[in-house]
């Protein structure tokens, strides 16, 4: 396949990693370099391929809150239950969050209670079935970073358009520069940010400026194949050995300092930023996006008066922990025994995405790395 | 979910595409990048196509873990 089998050939990895090595030096497994992936792919390629593994103990990786499936809060999930029980409304959604776990119920038990409920992969399908279905709300459950939100940004452009009115959309979009601020006040220590390949070809690398600028952090954009991970540590890794923290571009094939502008204006035409309650992190002010005020007759949220009651978390369940980088998964006492994909507890081990997910898949049988101080 | 597929863009009509990769097809919106021409590699992400891969770019990298494979 063209433009992904080239980014997994072995030849080149024993001199990235001598590089990644070299650059760390000086650093050891009690205080490594420190680097963070915020991309639930980047968290699924780094445990499928082995790097975590092939690294020297001088350089840690950890996963940030990545996933959008993880770190939508159950008040949202909790939300879509309750529409989803109404009788006339199809709940259209990405197939990640039919098994997520809300305070009381999943929507794939709401389905199987006989709601309905469909898995769509695009947010035109949800358009489509609303077009077909014009007597009945179709409502799409928003869920996603910048990569994502342009197209649901997309379909309602559409939908106002073409005057279709049982087209509506329950948005929890979120934005990534505002976690990544915030993480980089918090209490782990990180050297380097792997930023997030797709997100970055919407908004442009320009957006993590402030990282360097404001924090000393090195910041570099990574594809999703392989290679193209080990390239970015190993940028990374020199831009801290040469301590000139800056935004470098190794996915340069799909990423430009400024993204993609006609998506950048469809989102902002469609949404405005608001605050947003992120599972793990609490409320991050303006890293939210919602319906604005030209597109409010879509906002599902406004438009269907549903009761929902106070979001329960899962009693044990350390996903808020897993999101932060401040356990690894096999660190709480649910994982991989109360815990599993079979039988999910949390958000993190549902969605393919997910951190516990991946540790389950591919780390479960051996010692993950050294544990996050 | 942010996973996100090179296709080639095989046909225009309107603001939609058909894409292709390995011999399957499929339909995708175009909205999001308008200067989108047939032949060129896009990434397709939740049905649309949200970037124009570089070809240039992606030759360079690919010559640059060469060049690695070289000197190791």
């Amino acid at each position: 396949m063209k433009y992904i089998d080239e980014f997994r050939r072995k030849e080149p990895v024993q001199a990235l990693l001598r590089s990644i090595t070299d650059c760390s030096a000086g650093y050891s497994a009690e205080a490594p370099m420190t680097f963070m992936e915020v991309c639930g792919t980047h968290t699924m390629t780094i445990a499928r391929s082995g790097i975590r593994a092939m690294l020297p103990p001088s350089v840690r990786l950890i996963s940030g809150p990545g996933c959008p499936v993880c770190v939508t809060p159950n008040a949202f999930i909790d939300h879509a239950v309750e529409l989803a029980r109404r009788s006339d409304s199809i709940i259209t959604t990405f197939g990640d969050m039919m098994r997520v776990p809300g305070s009381r119920s999943s929507l794939s038990m709401e389905r199987a209670s006989g709601s309905d409920i469909r898995v769509v992969t695009s947010a035109l399908d949800a358009l489509d079935l609303a077009k077909k279905n014009s007597g009945r709300p179709v409502v799409f459950l928003g869920v996603g970073f910048e990569t994502t939100a342009p197209t649901i940004a997309a379909s309602l452009y559409m939908a106002r358009q073409e005057h279709i009115s049982n087209f509506f959309v329950l948005s929890a979009h979120k934005t990534m520069p505002p976690p990544m601020d915030m993480l980089s006040r918090g209490s782990i220590a990180i050297h380097g940010y792997l930023c997030p390949g797709h997100v970055s070809a919407v908004i442009g690398a320009d957006a993590y400026r402030f990282l360097p600028e404001k924090y000393g952090i090195a910041c570099v954009v990574a594809g999703f194949e392989p290679l193209d991970i080990l390239q970015s540590i190993a940028m990374l890794a020199k831009q801290v050995r040469e301590n000139r923290p800056g935004v470098e571009i190794a996915y340069t094939r799909a990423v430009t300092r400024q993204g993609n502008y006609a998506a950048r204006a469809m989102m902002e035409k469609v949404f405005d930023p608001c605050d947003s309650e992120w599972r793990g992190l609490g409320v991050i002010p303006g890293s939210g996006l919602a319906l604005s005020p030209t597109y409010a007759a879509f906002d599902a949220g406004a438009r269907f008066s549903v009761t929902v009651p106070p979001p329960q978390e899962h009693k044990g369940c350390r996903c808020g922990d897993v999101l932060q980088a401040t356990i690894i998964p096999s660190q709480c006492g649910l994982f991989g025994t109360v815990c599993t994909p079979a039988s999910p507890a949390g958000p993190c081990m549902v969605s393919t995405e997910g951190t516990c997910a991946a540790y389950y898949k591919y780390l479960r049988h051996r010692e993950a790395g050294p544990l996050p101080v | 979910m942010c996973l996100a597929v090179p296709m080639q863009l095989e046909e225009i009509t309107g603001d939609r595409g058909i894409v292709t990769i390995g011999g399957a097809k499929r339909e995708i919106g175009l909205n999001l990048l308008p200067d989108a021409r047939k032949g060129d590699f896009v990434l397709v992400h939740a049905g649309f196509a949200i970037q124009k891969i570089d070809e240039k770019e992606a030759r360079e990298t690919i010559e640059l873990f060469r060049e690695m494979e070289r000197l190791a």
